[in-house]
């Protein structure tokens, strides 16, 4: 059975994300995935990974949804009220949701997902720590030089100064 | 814990109906990466599910790899939504016709 905090947060993270997805503007749009996000950081506190909940708010609530804010800030006026999707395939795509869940859901709960049920403590945020400067340092080392080229591509790109001018060519 | 492993697996699959939904009826090129980041978390929350009700710390661990990398899509996603909104002066996908240059 389940208790009254993961009840709120399904509630909050299912209900803001299908709002940052049908709202009308994209600005409301993206504070609603924050909270979306937030909500996904109170289930990793409800599973006893402190560690990895204070990551989420620190890289996603704090940074990517900041980042896409300001993106969103960027964009014409017109743009962030007008919405823009096929209406022809919006039952289509409502179809797919449904049997994507309904199909996904029942093979999970034909599984024996259900009887797995632990009384072991949660993990020690101290060990990752150790996990990470030894078993993980070559990834580690992987991840930052993927981060790095990652942030100097996205720079590289944003500050471009001659696309308008190609496409005025064009 | 009251909680079990399926409440959190059935909360992970409700979150990637939804994103796949945002990507298949979705024109929108900044909704589109709303989606994606609905879906990666689905897969982070599944991640430490699992690694809760397995014992070992590998799930919380690829868990924070996996939220790393996705900082970095996203850097780079929105400079390509941003390169192409001031070369079509839209952010319709349907509006970006072609790729060159």
């Amino acid at each position: 059975m389940v208790d009254a905090a993961f009840l709120a947060l399904s509630v909050l993270t299912i209900g803001t994300a299908i709002a940052a997805l049908e709202m009308r503007s994209l600005i409301y749009g993206s504070i609603a995935l924050m909270g979306s996000l937030g909500g996904i950081a109170g289930f990793f506190l409800l599973l006893d990974s402190p560690f990895v909940a204070m990551f989420q708010i620190a890289v996603y609530v704090g940074s990517i949804a900041v980042l896409i804010l300001f993106t969103v800030m960027l964009v014409k006026r017109e743009l962030i009220f007008q919405k823009i999707e096929d209406p022809k395939r919006k039952f289509a795509g409502i179809g797919l949701m449904l049997v994507l869940m309904v199909g996904i859901g029942s093979i999970i709960l034909d599984s024996g997902l259900k009887t797995i049920v632990t009384d072991e403590p949660a993990v020690d945020y101290r060990e990752i720590g150790v996990d990470f400067v030894t078993y993980y340092w070559p990834a580690l080392i992987a991840m930052a030089l993927i981060l790095a080229g990652a942030v100097t591509g996205a720079l590289v790109l944003a500050r471009r100064e001659d696309v308008e001018d190609e496409q005025r060519a064009n | 814990m009251s909680n079990e492993l399926i409440d959190f697996v059935i909360v992970s699959v409700a979150l990637l109906g939804i994103g796949i939904y945002g990507l298949a009826v979705k024109r929108n090129a900044i909704r589109m990466l709303f989606s994606i980041e609905i879906i990666i978390n689905a897969a982070n929350l599944n991640l430490v599910a699992f690694g809760r009700f397995i014992p070992g710390s590998e799930g919380q661990t690829l868990a924070l790899f996996s939220i790393g990398i996705a900082a970095a899509e996203v850097a780079v996603g929105l400079a390509l939504i941003i390169v192409a909104y001031r070369m079509y002066k839209n952010i319709d996908i349907a509006e970006f016709r072609s790729l060159k240059g």
